[in-house]
This record gives C-alpha cells, structure tokens and sequence, in this order.
C-alpha cells in the first residue's frame, strides 16, 4: 500500500505539470468552442437557450397572427414559409399544430431548462461553492453538445416531410403515434435532451456534495445552490421514465409495437392495423411523472435567482433561510406524488383523484412558504430599484397570480370545466414566462458584470422591464377570461364555429398586438446584451456589494476561478450587520479580532 | 488545475468524485428502468391473457448463471488490484469481458431463434416489452464492454501513472457491472418463469 502511495503522489504532482503547460497552448476551438470550463459552458448554454428562447416566441408570435386574424395572409414572412405550411402565406392548420407543438417543446426544453440549469447553474453555481470547476469537466462539455445536437435535431424536423411534430409538446397517444415523420425525429430529438439532463444533474449534484469551500457547511449554501441541488435531483430522476415512455413510444412507431396502441382503434372511419393491447393512459402517466417534477425543475432555479438578488438589494438577511431551504427539499420530495393531476379528464377514480388532489394542495404550502418568505424579506428595506432587482420583484406577484390559478386546476370538479381551455395557458405561461423568464432576465442583469466585467445598461434596462411587464400581462390575463368562458385551447383559428367563443375571440386581438409588442421589447435587450460587452462600465469583483463568493472572484473570472482558495466564515446572507464597518460582510472575509 | 476528491475521499463525505457520481447515475438507471417494469405490470394486469412459455428457459438460465459469474469475476478484478497484482487484475477482467460476450452470443441465438419464426416485436405486447427491456439490457452489457476493453487496452497505462485512480475506476465499473447484472436477476424471473 505504502508502495501504492509513494507511486500515486508522484505521477499526481507529475500530472499537475502536465496540465499546466497544456493549458498555456489551449486553441481557440479548446479554448471558446470544446471548451471544458464551467463558466465557458454556461455561457454557451445561456447564448444558445437565448436563441432558441427568440426562436420559440417567434413561433408563437407566428401562431398569434392565425389566432388574432384567421385566415388572412402572414404579413413578411408569410410568402416565405412555402406552399405545405402556408400557401398564398395563409397558415394550413398541419402548421399551426407544429408551431404549437415545437414552441412548447423549444421554449421547455431548448430555452427555459437550458438556461436555468444549463447557464445559470453552470456559471454560478461553481463560483457560488467556491469551487475551480465542475466535478466532471469533459462529462459537462459532453452535456452541451449532447444538448446541442438535440436542438439541431428538433430544428432539422421541420424539414421532414410532413414537417414537425404536431401532437403537442405532451405527445399524447394514440395521435402521436400515427403522426408523420417528424414525431419520430420529435423522440430522437428528445433522447438526446433527456441524456444531456441527465449526464448535468449527475455533475451538479456531484459538484455541490463534493466540491464546497472549506468552511462552506449545508447552512451556509446560498439558496440559488440550494434551488440548483434540489433540481439537479429532479431531473435524475424524474426524467428516465420520460426516456423509457420516448423509447416506448420509437418502438411503436418504427417496430410496429402496441405499448401506447389499444385494440380496435378507429382513425378516420378506418380500423387501425396495430398489434393492439396497448394503453394510451399508460402514456400520460410516464410522460406526467417527468412533466410535473419538470414544472418545479422551470420555477426551483428562477427561485434561487431570484432569492440572491432580492438578499442583495434589500440590504437584508434573507427572511427564513431555513424555511426557504426546508421547503424546497420538501417541493422537491412532493412533485413526485402529483402528476396524474394533469390527468382527471382520463376517467381515474375517485379515490385516485382524490390522493391526487391531497397531495397538491399539500405540495402548494411550500411554494407559498417560499413565496410569502421572500416577500416579508422586502418588509423595512431600504430597496436598491436596480435592473435585476426590478425583474425579481415583478416575480414574486407574476409567479404568485401563476400559482394560485393553478390551485382550482389541481381540483378534479373545477378542473373538469377548466381542462384544455385558455385558463391552463394563463396559468402555467404566468408561472413559466413573466415568473421564470423574467427571473432568468433579472440573472442576467444580475451575472452579466460577474460574466464579462461590465455592467450592462440601465436605461434600456429599464424600458425592457416596463414594456414586457405591461405586454406579458395583457398577453396573459384575458386568457383566464377566455378559459373561464369555456374556449378551448390547439383550435388553429380559434374555435370559431363555437357559439361560446362568440364574445371571447375579440382578445385575440388585443393578445396579438401585446404579443408583437413584446417581441419588439426584448430589441432593447439584445442591444444592450451585446453593446454592454463592448462600450459597458467597467465593472470590478464586487459591483453590486454582495456577499456570496461568486464576488471574490475576478470579474470575468479566470481558469480556476480564484487566486486563492476560498475559505467561508459565514451565512451567505449577512447584509446590515448591526456594527459591521459596512452593510455587507461577504462569507469569504474573516472575521475581525 | 486540479478538481479535487478525484482520487483521495473528501473526508466530511468519505465519498470520491467518480463514486457518488456512479450511484447517481444507477439511480437514474433504476428510474429508467423502474419505468419499463411498470409498464409492463401495467400492461400485463390490462391484458385478457398473457402467453407463457415463449421463450427458451434453459438459455436463460445459463445466461443468469454467466453473468452471476461475470460479477464475481468483475469484483475479483477490483480485488486483485488492491492486492497490487495487475497480471491477475487483467485476467479477471478480460474474463468478465468474455464472459458477456458469451452472454450476447447467446442472446443473439434468442432472438435469431424469435425472427426466425417471424415472431418480432409486433406480434405481441408481450414480445414488445420482452424485446424492449432485452435490448436496452443489452445496450448496457454492450456499453459496459466497451469500458472494460478501454480499461484492458488504452486505458491501461494509468495503472503506472496513478495506481489508486485507476483502481477507483475499476471500482466503479464494477458498481456499473453489479447494477447491470442486477437487472438480469430482475428480468429472468419476470420474462422467462412468471
């Protein structure tokens, strides 16, 4: 053994010379495009989630055109969508199902996961433990690419012939099994997401367990970490079944097999020759036991941006660390139990509804927790109103109209006048789009000096925020009043043979032109992405006063992330220390004798 | 640059990077696969009637048995490493490799024997799930050959360099292997005799 030692210390230090020299020739393709630095990742992951983020609005935006004038040409780029999609530039309904099947899936999968967990996580996290990297390097490169490929993938089907998927981003059998092409593109793209997710959250979790400062004890993470921790584990494991239900359903659609098939199916007034005996319930529950724990793996990380960022302008602690940090473990636990909630319309029984029902709106106590413990901590504070801090603030009132809309939802006898309406759009976009996307916005206001040593502009900061909050709430809000009236939700025009929709159809028109609108606010942003880059002010390690060790570093941070080890001596949140010399005492600084 | 707890174990978790990262991983795997058996009790409680002698026993049987042996094989592999002995370590490992090749080359049999018959996965839902669960069961006795022919071939040579890394990477193929084994005793009873 003592052999064993002697030997292994010696090709340890010989290896560390190794990787020095190595270093110093990194490429410009090691360096910037295969590159196996943590804070180079994340930032691929947040460029990439950005664009497919503005892919997957454009879509929509597309789609509102159709909702809001039925029929009627696509002004600009109608022409050039060709004659399968949109013929004389009018949108085929086969079209409106793609675009709203791939602006689910793209916006979930390729925007919101990605950049959340992907880009965030993967920049800050590490910084925030006080780690040199991720646990797993080369294992984290293989995450974006895998990623990557599954995005170019998703990309690629609307080429295929009958173009993309059409069966909604939930794929319900039987349809998405006797769907065109793309659906099968659809499911490799998938297998990809899902084994990208899964090799990140092995390497998140890893990380944060292993990697941690000295000093850096449970109670002292900051709550982003936390946020990152909990979803990491959702996502390990919540998201195999989905793989399992993907290759379940691949082989009913490229074996011939019936697992999702029933016997003696009926498609337009022909019988179906499948195997049969299969179950399309069987379905919705593997595909919800993923998709509800996916709901909290979208809300957890915007929680933990938005936790750090309200600390920081408040001048204040945090109110209820450990209720925070308590309820999140318990959300995550609790997401498990609630999927077949989406689920009351397939005929379950009663008694499965009502276990269903229990354990969602027990699962609505630690949100609310989570929620009321970050508004009390705006309670006597002197506010900074910065950019990120604008953004975090309008979280908290968005993603509480989110969640508590969702409550009559997670009731079988209101859902069954609610199910498949306009109100579970108002619903889960108020939680994902100005809950989540705005807390992502506050993180990249927030990161971007940490990211690129300049702070980005607050004016057109500014008019970004107020111009999507109006937008994003006039697009959101009539749809309750939509749902409530009974319209139905994938009608590519709207449902207009319905005598109910009569007095509902006239807000899409006020939807679409808040919907454009808001497109045209996020020009400021873009603007003020790249121009703060170039012409921003420069900012230094701390530029916001901050506690959490993200801030030691320098800014941008280098290979390694520190000059020196970080060493923790405090709670991540000690702001306004009664007789510290100033209002914040970051954890890595000792405390004075 | 160096990532930590690589090689030595962090001392408040007594865990290294690769281990914790290798259960996690297997928990995943018991998910993925926790679905699949699911789906087929779900399946089968739905169906009129479920067929039952279908496939070939004996072979099954003789593939439980090699890869039970696989895994002893497997941990005497590891073993023999931490005893510092690499001649024996390849020995071992190179017959847990021939071992699951065998394992494949009877299964190939299996299922030559099915198409033959013109029995593929369409004829049934129970040959579905059968040649679902199989193949993705086979796919991890693949992947796993694949590391072990890397650890016999290229990635030999980090036996000189860093023994105890190296023997850290046994270890954990071999906690892959276990699981994937574990999967058979699962499978056997659940397609072959029930």
């Amino acid at each position: 053994m003592d052999n064993v030692t002697s030997h292994g210390s010696v090709a340890h230090g010989h290896a560390h010379g190794h990787d020095e020299d190595h270093h110093q020739d990194l490429g410009f393709w090691r360096k910037y495009v295969f590159s196996i630095d943590h804070k180079v990742i994340g930032i691929q992951y947040t460029i990439t989630a950005l664009l497919f983020l503005l892919f997957g609005f454009t879509l929509m935006m597309i789609m509102r055109w159709q909702l809001a004038y039925p029929g009627r040409p696509i002004p600009l780029i109608g022409q050039w969508l060709g004659q399968d999609r949109a013929p004389m530039g009018i949108m085929l309904p086969e079209f409106y199902n793609q675009l709203g099947a791939m602006h689910g899936t793209i916006m979930v999968f390729l925007g919101v996961v990605p950049l959340a967990v992907g880009g965030f996580g993967n920049f800050v996290m590490p910084l925030q433990i006080g780690a040199p990297d991720m646990a797993f390097p080369k294992l984290n490169m293989m995450s974006y690419w895998v990623y990557f490929i599954g995005g170019v993938t998703m990309l690629a089907s609307f080429f295929a012939p009958g173009g993309a998927a059409q069966s909604g981003w939930t794929s319900y059998a039987p349809l998405a099994v006797i769907a065109q092409s793309g659906q099968t593109i659809w499911l490799v793209g998938m297998i990809f997401l899902i084994t990208s997710s899964l090799l990140g959250s092995v390497n998140f979790i890893v990380t944060i367990v292993q990697l941690r400062a000295r000093g850096l004890g449970w109670m002292r993470l900051p709550f982003f970490v936390w946020a990152q921790f909990v979803t990491a584990f959702l996502l390990l494991l919540a998201f195999p079944p989905l793989e399992a239900a993907g290759v379940l359903q691949l082989m009913d659609r490229v074996a011939g097999t019936s697992f999702f098939m029933p016997s003696g199916l009926v498609v337009s007034g022909k019988a179906l020759t499948v195997a049969g005996g299969g179950n399309p319930v069987l379905w919705q529950h593997l595909f919800w036991f993923l998709a509800h724990p996916e709901v909290y793996v979208l809300i957890l990380p915007a929680m933990g941006i938005v936790a750090e960022i309200i600390a920081n302008n408040t001048r204040k602690p945090l109110w209820g660390y450990k209720a925070l940090v308590y309820s999140v473990g318990f959300l995550g636990f609790m997401s498990f139990v609630v999927w077949a909630h989406h689920m009351f319309m397939t005929g379950m029984g009663t008694t499965m509804s009502a276990f269903f029902q229990t354990t969602t709106m027990i699962i609505s106590i630690p949100s609310v927790v989570i929620l009321t413990a970050m508004l009390l901590s705006l309670w006597g504070a002197s506010i900074r109103f910065t950019t990120p801090m604008l953004f975090a603030l309008a979280f908290l009132p968005m993603f509480g109209i989110g969640g508590l809309t969702g409550l009559p939802l997670g009731l079988a006898p209101s859902d069954i006048h609610l199910h498949d309406t306009y109100y579970v759009i108002g619903h889960f976009h108020y939680v994902v789009a100005p809950g989540t996307i705005f807390a992502l916005f506050a993180g990249v206001y927030y990161w971007f000096p940490k990211a690129t040593g300049k702070k980005m502009n607050d004016v057109l900061g500014a008019i970004h925020f107020w111009g999507s909050f109006i937008c994003i709430n006039i697009v959101f809000m009539p749809m309750f009043i939509q749902g409530l009236g009974g319209m139905n939700r994938r009608m590519y025009d709207g449902g207009m043979q319905y005598a109910h929709n009569a007095t509902l159809l006239k807000w899409n028109v006020v939807i679409g032109i808040a919907a454009w609108a808001l497109g045209l606010f996020q020009i400021p942003f873009i603007i003020n992405f790249f121009a703060s880059m170039k012409w921003g002010k420069a900012a230094d390690r701390n530029p916001w006063e901050a506690t959490t060790l993200e801030w030691l570093a320098p800014s941008p941070p280098g290979h390694g992330n520190f000059l020196t080890e970080p060493i923790v001596y405090r709670g991540p949140y000690e702001y306004s220390v009664p007789g510290a010399a100033k209002d914040f005492s970051p954890q890595f600084e000792p405390e004075k004798a | 640059m160096n990532i930590p707890y690589t090689v030595e174990e962090r001392p408040d978790t007594g865990l290294t990077n690769g281990k914790l990262g290798i259960w996690l991983f297997l928990a995943s795997e018991v998910m993925l696969f926790g679905a699949l058996f699911s789906t087929y009790i779900i399946l089968r409680m739905g169906a009129p009637e479920w067929p039952h002698g279908e496939l070939n026993v004996t072979l099954g049987a003789i593939n439980t048995v090699i890869l039970i042996s696989s895994s002893v094989t497997m941990v005497m592999a590891w073993a023999s490493l931490k005893m510092n002995d690499f001649g024996k370590h390849r020995l071992f490992l190179a017959a847990t490799l021939v071992l699951s090749a065998v394992f494949l080359v009877n299964k190939y049999f299996e299922y030559a024997d099915h198409f033959a018959r013109g029995e593929g996965p369409a004829h049934s839902t129970f040959l579905a799930i059968y040649f679902t669960l199989t193949g993705l069961h086979g796919l991890h006795i693949l992947g796993g050959m694949i590391v072990m022919a890397y650890f016999l071939g290229p990635g030999a040579g980090l036996w000189k360099k860093n023994p105890e890394q190296f023997a850290n990477r046994i270890e954990v193929t071999g906690l892959y292997w276990h699981f994937v084994d574990l999967v058979w005793i699962f499978l056997f009873p659940v397609l072959y005799l029930l």
